[in-house]
């Protein structure tokens, strides 16, 4: 692996909230900055996690394995956004006001199910480290799937809340939809899913 | 203790308004000198600081009406707006603003009248003295602004059209044209909303002095993204009553459709007075954040116009009629 490629990420990785800093320090958050904060951190949250879930493919289909050793932090930097964006949402929207945001969270279900989202990253994120992973095993992979679960909450969370134009969450959607099929492809036709890579596309004649 | 009393008080000394004027004169000017350096001497040519035109002869509205709180600034009420003609983002209809023209501009008064009528904006705007008038805005996304609208009671319309007994509602409708309103432009997912933007009232309602027909605010016109050249404003009512770029008012015998009851039954109903007791389904209404202001504050039964409009609905169950 290339020695750069990790800090490299991170440094991508940290440009969204750089920009958000950048915005905040000059003044340029629009007319609502808690609100322009709460999209902006949920939109990468969601925007990142999505990424994690298109290294297998990516990988499979590049022949690039290396990828998975960026996994784990992209899958960070995902956890990172969705926290920011629920401290957004619990500090600047509701100023600690505990009542209203558990009734928000048990009541509203775009809350409810953006809420369970968060506690599945947060559980992965809990049991990334090496560690971890030697100490739950075969469980660690069972519990990681849930991270799929995490997606699907995210974009629902999304689609929820918005009034009428379902642009961008649907956007987000079919993107999620193409990288769960990709793993349904592999599951019941491996051969296909094979012969879906660069090389093969390169040179489908042989 | 000096308290203020609203006349003592000139709209634009509360605000940064004339710092934000100063700002884009700035802009011009350094555009402008840029350009006579080289050499371009149409872009060099003296320019007006703000595009829209003062309104003369200004009055002040009833001070019974007019809030005494801090005016929110004209930047933040031209850009942040809810216009889904002019795109479904808060900034985008101040950016497709330069769409939509609004001269000539053509009016249809019809339906239960005595005397139909096409007005043209200009006939409007002198159907009464113009008058300011400072209220609040509350949107039903929990959101406020304190706004200095220029306009004329709805009420002075009505009279000219002379209503028949038939008429117990008024419907208003906006303009369709999708090269002036971009968002009107359906994407793949389909619509934003359905087209034409409609509304109504009740007659009581529009006959109420508090309701209004705006064509300015900050005492100039108003400018495209707020709804030029006229929009209603009906300050007990969340935001998205007061429909803008009307083109139609029509008086009618049953209560007429208005669109975000249309989309979502629901979640937004025909009366949509602001409410802190009626949620909306998917998020609380009984506070809301006022732009400008850090932590949110509770909201008031008809955004605090109960005292003038409650006796209107004596006797119904606002809980079903939301």
């Amino acid at each position: 692996m290339k020695p750069l490629l990790k800090p490299a990420l991170f440094i991508v990785g940290l440009l969204p909230f750089a920009q958000l800093l950048y915005r905040f320090y000059n003044d340029d958050l629009g007319a609502n900055p808690i609100d322009t904060i709460t999209r902006f951190t949920g939109s990468w949250a969601l925007i990142i996690l999505l990424t994690s879930l298109a290294v297998t493919p990516l990988r499979r289909i590049t022949g690039w394995h290396e990828l998975i050793k960026l996994r784990r932090m992209i899958g960070l930097f995902a956890f990172f956004y969705a926290t920011l964006h629920f401290s957004t949402f619990m500090v600047l929207d509701h100023f600690f006001d505990f009542p209203a945001i558990g009734k928000d969270i048990l009541k509203r279900p775009y809350v409810t199910v953006g809420f369970t989202a968060l506690v599945i990253l947060t559980a992965l994120a809990a049991t990334s480290t090496a560690a971890m992973i030697r100490r739950l095993g075969k469980r660690w992979q069972q519990l990681h799937y849930l991270v799929y679960v995490a997606a699907i909450a995210g974009v629902i969370h999304f689609l929820w809340l918005v009034k009428s134009d379902i642009t961008r969450p649907a956007k987000y959607g079919i993107v999620l939809a193409l990288l769960l099929g990709y793993r349904l492809l592999i599951k019941w036709s491996p051969a296909c899913a094979a012969r879906l890579t660069l090389r093969s596309l390169a040179a489908p004649s042989r | 203790m000096l308290i203020k009393k609203t006349d003592d008080i000139k709209a634009g000394e509360i605000t940064s308004k004339e710092l934000y004027l100063n700002r884009r004169q700035f802009m011009a000017t350094a555009i402008g000198a840029g350009a006579a350096l080289a050499g371009l001497d149409i872009l060099a040519a003296p320019r007006p600081a703000h595009a829209l035109e003062k309104i003369p002869n200004l009055k002040k509205g009833p001070a019974t009406f007019n809030t005494t709180e801090k005016l929110n600034s004209l930047k933040d009420i031209t850009n942040y707006n809810n216009f889904y003609e002019l795109g479904v983002e808060k900034t985008d209809p101040a950016e497709n603003a330069k769409y939509l023209t609004t001269r000539p501009w053509t009016v249809e008064v019809e339906g239960e009248v005595k005397k139909p009528k096409t007005y043209s904006i200009e006939d409007i705007m002198k159907i009464a003295p113009l008058e300011e008038r400072v209220y609040r805005m509350r949107c039903v996304e929990a959101w406020s602004m304190v706004i200095p609208w220029v306009g004329f009671p709805l009420s002075a319309l009505i009279k000219l059209a002379e209503p028949t007994n038939n008429a117990k509602f008024v419907q208003f409708v906006t303009l369709v044209d999708p090269k002036r309103m971009p968002g009107q432009k359906p994407s793949i997912f389909g619509s934003a909303l359905e087209w034409p933007y409609v509304e109504g009232l009740r007659m009581d309602e529009a006959m109420h002095p508090l309701a209004i027909i705006s064509v300015g605010l900050y005492g100039e016109v108003l400018p495209a993204q707020n709804g030029a050249p006229l929009r209603l404003v009906v300050p007990w009512k969340y935001g998205f009553k007061g429909i803008k770029s009307i083109v139609k008012i029509k008086f009618v015998d049953k209560q007429p459709p208005n669109t975000w009851n249309i989309m979502q039954p629901q979640e937004y109903g025909f009366y949509s007075n602001v409410n802190p007791e009626v949620d909306h389904p998917r998020w609380t209404q009984a506070t809301e954040r006022r732009i400008g202001e850090f932590l949110r504050r509770k909201t008031l039964p008809f955004n605090g116009y109960g005292e003038q409009v409650a006796s209107l609905y004596k006797g119904m169950d606002l809980k079903k009629f939301y």
